[in-house]
């Protein structure tokens, strides 16, 4: 390093996963304000010692100081701004819903270092959210998913048709299509949701937390179907974390409450 | 780009975890030069790990026969069941010489991010052990990630029902360190478990 410093930069960034590396190391992957995805090396903090290894925990909102490396970057230094990881650990549906949330911001973010803000805010949003307890976690990020879908260009058609842009409630949905058909358009083998499937998907992309909220759980059932489906295709991979979304607990649970229904013993959407 | 056996074996040393390339035609240079008898040792080592080493068929740790050391010896108390995430860390609390009970190793944590869910660990096999009633504790010693904590949380309302006692080990300051220099959510924890004198 003689005769050469290497450039720091500062940013805030959401902690999108953390992987084990050599002895005591993690790589961290970073969604960051202004740099995009970020993956940087943190020296030691797998070790009891480590002075910041608790502020690198998946999921939370931390201001961190990057030191720019020919391959990987290294974490010189961390802030905790709100460590969200820490109230998903008491409560076990919104920990394996913010996974999901996690990975898809990593999914829609395939070039590192490329600025991302609107999918920052939105997963600082939804993390927020999620650990607030206000909302189901389920709808949360069925709301973050179909939200991301828009910010990467793939928001479904749900107030007209996909093909035609006909406009009106369709009561078919097509996932090669993009989205609601009309009885014109409908190809062979599209869904046939509830009308109110199609009316929650349409209040969680466009924020109606009052239709939302009322939403039964039939209904928020088959829209996370159809939500998982609508990304996992335009994805062409299946996300890891989505199987495993517990989404036992349909109704807003207080913060640390426990709510949680073991997955072994309930059947999963 | 090297020839025959040598390419092979920098190959093979650069799939483990933590060797890079630079690492791996290091290691394999050493091997070259090194006395027969020792790269020997080496190798028979490797064998016999892949051939004798296997998981105890009780607790999942490893063992060369059926059962571990620890569930074998009829020293150690039935009613207390420690649950870990890895071999290497029945180690780690054997060092303390403070537990006397028995092990569960899980074989990792839930971790949706890389598909790890409940039913990729030895949580089923968990609950059969708990099952035949012997077990009155259960102490949760996952490690203190987030990933830990949240399989701690699930084995936790999981086994709550069967009137067991469900302990979580305690996280707070490092012994011989200086207060100032624990960061904010360490010490936070340990004022969270503090304890009466």
């Amino acid at each position: 390093m003689s005769g050469y410093r290497r450039q720091l930069y500062r940013d805030d960034a959401v902690v999108l996963r953390v992987q084990k590396i050599g002895e005591s190391d993690r790589v961290i992957t970073l969604l960051t304000r202004r740099h995009g995805r970020v993956r940087a090396v943190a020296k030691g903090v797998r070790r009891t010692t480590s002075r910041f290894g608790a502020r690198l925990e998946p999921f939370g909102h931390v201001d961190v100081q990057v030191a720019q490396g020919r391959t990987l970057h290294t974490v010189a230094q961390v802030e905790g701004i709100d460590l969200y990881g820490k109230r998903f650990i008491d409560d076990y549906p919104r920990y394996t819903a913010a996974s999901a949330i996690a990975e898809t911001a990593e999914r829609l973010t395939p070039i590192e270092e490329e600025p991302s803000l609107r999918l920052f805010l939105l997963t600082l949003g939804a993390l927020r959210a999620l650990a607030g307890g206000e909302r189901a976690g389920p709808l949360v990020l069925d709301a973050y998913l179909l939200r991301a879908m828009g910010v990467a260009g793939w928001a479904p058609a749900l107030t007209e048709c996909a093909v035609c842009g006909t406009p009106g409630r369709h009561r078919s949905f097509s996932v090669p299509a993009g989205g609601a058909v009309c009885p014109d358009c409908r190809p062979p083998g599209a869904a046939r949701p509830a009308p109110v499937t199609l009316d929650l998907m349409a209040a969680l992309a466009s924020g109606d937390w009052s239709i939302a909220d009322a939403a039964e759980p039939a209904a928020r059932r088959e829209c996370s179907g159809l939500v998982a489906a609508h990304l996992q295709w335009h994805l062409e991979r299946g996300l890891r974390s989505l199987p495993l979304v517990d989404r036992g607990a349909t109704a807003p649970a207080a913060r640390g409450g426990g709510s949680a229904t073991p997955a072994h013993e309930q059947e999963r959407a | 780009m090297y020839e025959g056996a040598i390419q092979d074996l920098i190959d093979e040393l650069g799939r483990l975890p933590g060797v890079g390339p630079k690492s791996a035609q290091r290691i394999a240079f050493y091997l070259l030069s090194a006395d027969a008898a020792d790269v020997k040792r080496l190798s028979t080592a490797l064998d016999r790990v892949k051939e004798l080493v296997r998981f105890c068929t009780t607790c999942f740790n490893v063992t060369e026969s059926e059962q571990c050391r620890i569930c074998r010896d009829p020293r150690r108390s039935d009613d207390v069941l420690c649950v870990v995430e890895e071999s290497k860390d029945v180690v780690a609390i054997e060092k303390t010489g403070e537990f006397r009970g028995r092990y569960h190793v899980l074989g990792g944590a839930i971790n949706p991010l890389e598909g790890i869910g409940p039913d990729n660990l030895r949580i089923r096999e968990l609950m059969a052990r708990l099952g035949t009633g012997t077990v009155r504790e259960l102490i949760l010693a996952t490690d203190p990630t987030t990933e830990g904590e949240a399989t701690a949380t699930y084995l936790a309302l999981l086994v709550k029902p069967m009137g067991i006692t469900v302990t979580r080990l305690a996280s707070g300051l490092p012994v011989g360190g200086d207060l100032e220099y624990a960061d904010e959510i360490t010490l936070g924890r340990a004022f969270e478990g503090r304890r009466r004198v």
